[in-house]
């Protein structure tokens, strides 16, 4: 079992040229800052290095944070064998939010990076088949998660709002 | 109604007009679509299981809009169940009746503000002919609301549509 400063030695040392922060002042569990179009390639060095071998993707979710112009990604990660568990966050630009798809490595992210994408509009790339998950596929109105959404005022000839 | 007046006196004469006659057998069978949305739904199957036993009314679950009298909505209508529900109501052959059952299916309940996925209201797709407040409603309430519409139906003219 490995605590969050090891972890992110690890990542530090095989990962030299990436940049990595590890943020400690948290109530919950520290969070490891990574790049949102390198995830892919940190979240399967952790899912198949010897001592790490973090083999659940716990949780993956989509933040808007609007004051600093970003949407997040939120990763938690567990290892079933050594039961350790880490959080990962990626920021992309508001304007163009492009995050690499980790479905490679773990097949349980299809469906998660599919809401993130449907109610945030955060792009993933690479994902197999990145479509609206929960809204109507002909959904033209946005993305309902975001700060500043508005809702339409019709949806095919139903009034939408109260 | 009293059709049946004269059961008992007179043989096995029954008197009675076309009318009430239709009715009463319109109210005493309908058959409503097994479909199921929320919360609601789960009220709605324990009305229909023993302990309550919807059959008591004529009330049976068919699988096939074709082949039934009534639709329960019993829950949340998204925007995306919502065209769903018209095609069901559409597929189904008059006369055909509904209940609303629940804050959501009245009016979109809890979710009548910051609901941006959910329909204020299943009267806005399909005409609805009682509402059963409750969030989610017991099963009593639904019946009492199977009732209303037994009554309504009763009162019902051949040549014009009431409901």
């Amino acid at each position: 079992m490995k605590k969050a400063e090891e972890i992110f030695q690890l990542l530090k040392d095989n990962f030299p040229a990436s940049s990595l922060e590890l943020k400690t002042d948290q109530p919950t569990e520290p969070i490891l800052l990574a790049s949102a179009l390198e995830i892919d390639k940190l979240c399967l060095f952790l899912r198949d290095s010897s001592e790490l071998l973090f083999d659940d993707l716990m949780n993956l979710s989509g933040v808007d944070e609007p004051k600093s112009g970003l949407l997040s990604v939120y990763y938690h990660l567990g290892s079933t064998k050594f039961k350790h568990k880490i959080t990962l966050k990626v920021s992309t630009d508001r304007n163009k939010p492009e995050v690499s798809s980790v479905t490679e490595v773990w097949k349980a992210s299809d469906w998660h990076e599919r809401e993130a994408y449907d109610l945030l509009g955060i792009i993933f790339l690479n994902h197999p088949d990145l479509r609206r998950i929960l809204m109507p596929y002909d959904w033209d109105a946005g993305y309902p998660l975001r700060k500043d959404y508005e809702n339409p005022e019709f949806y095919q000839g139903m009034k939408v709002p109260y | 109604m009293g059709f049946l007046d004269k059961e008992f006196n007179d043989g096995n004469i029954v008197v009675a007009t076309a009318e009430d006659l239709l009715n009463w057998a319109r109210l005493s069978s309908l058959w409503q679509v097994s479909f199921g949305l929320a919360c609601c739904a789960i009220e709605m199957m324990a009305t229909s299981a023993s302990h309550y036993d919807f059959d008591r009314f004529g009330v049976i679950p068919r699988p096939s809009p074709r082949q039934a009298d009534i639709i329960i909505i019993s829950g949340t209508v998204t925007l995306k169940m919502a065209t769903r529900i018209k095609r069901l109501y559409e597929q189904m052959p008059e006369p055909k009746y509904i209940i609303s059952m629940g804050s959501c299916a009245n009016c979109g309940g809890p979710y009548w503000e910051h609901g941006y996925h959910v329909l204020k209201g299943v009267d806005r797709v399909i005409p609805v002919d009682v509402y059963v407040p409750g969030c989610p409603p017991r099963p009593e309430a639904l019946l009492e609301g199977l009732l209303k519409l037994q009554e309504k139906i009763r009162n019902e003219s051949m040549i014009k549509k009431t409901a």
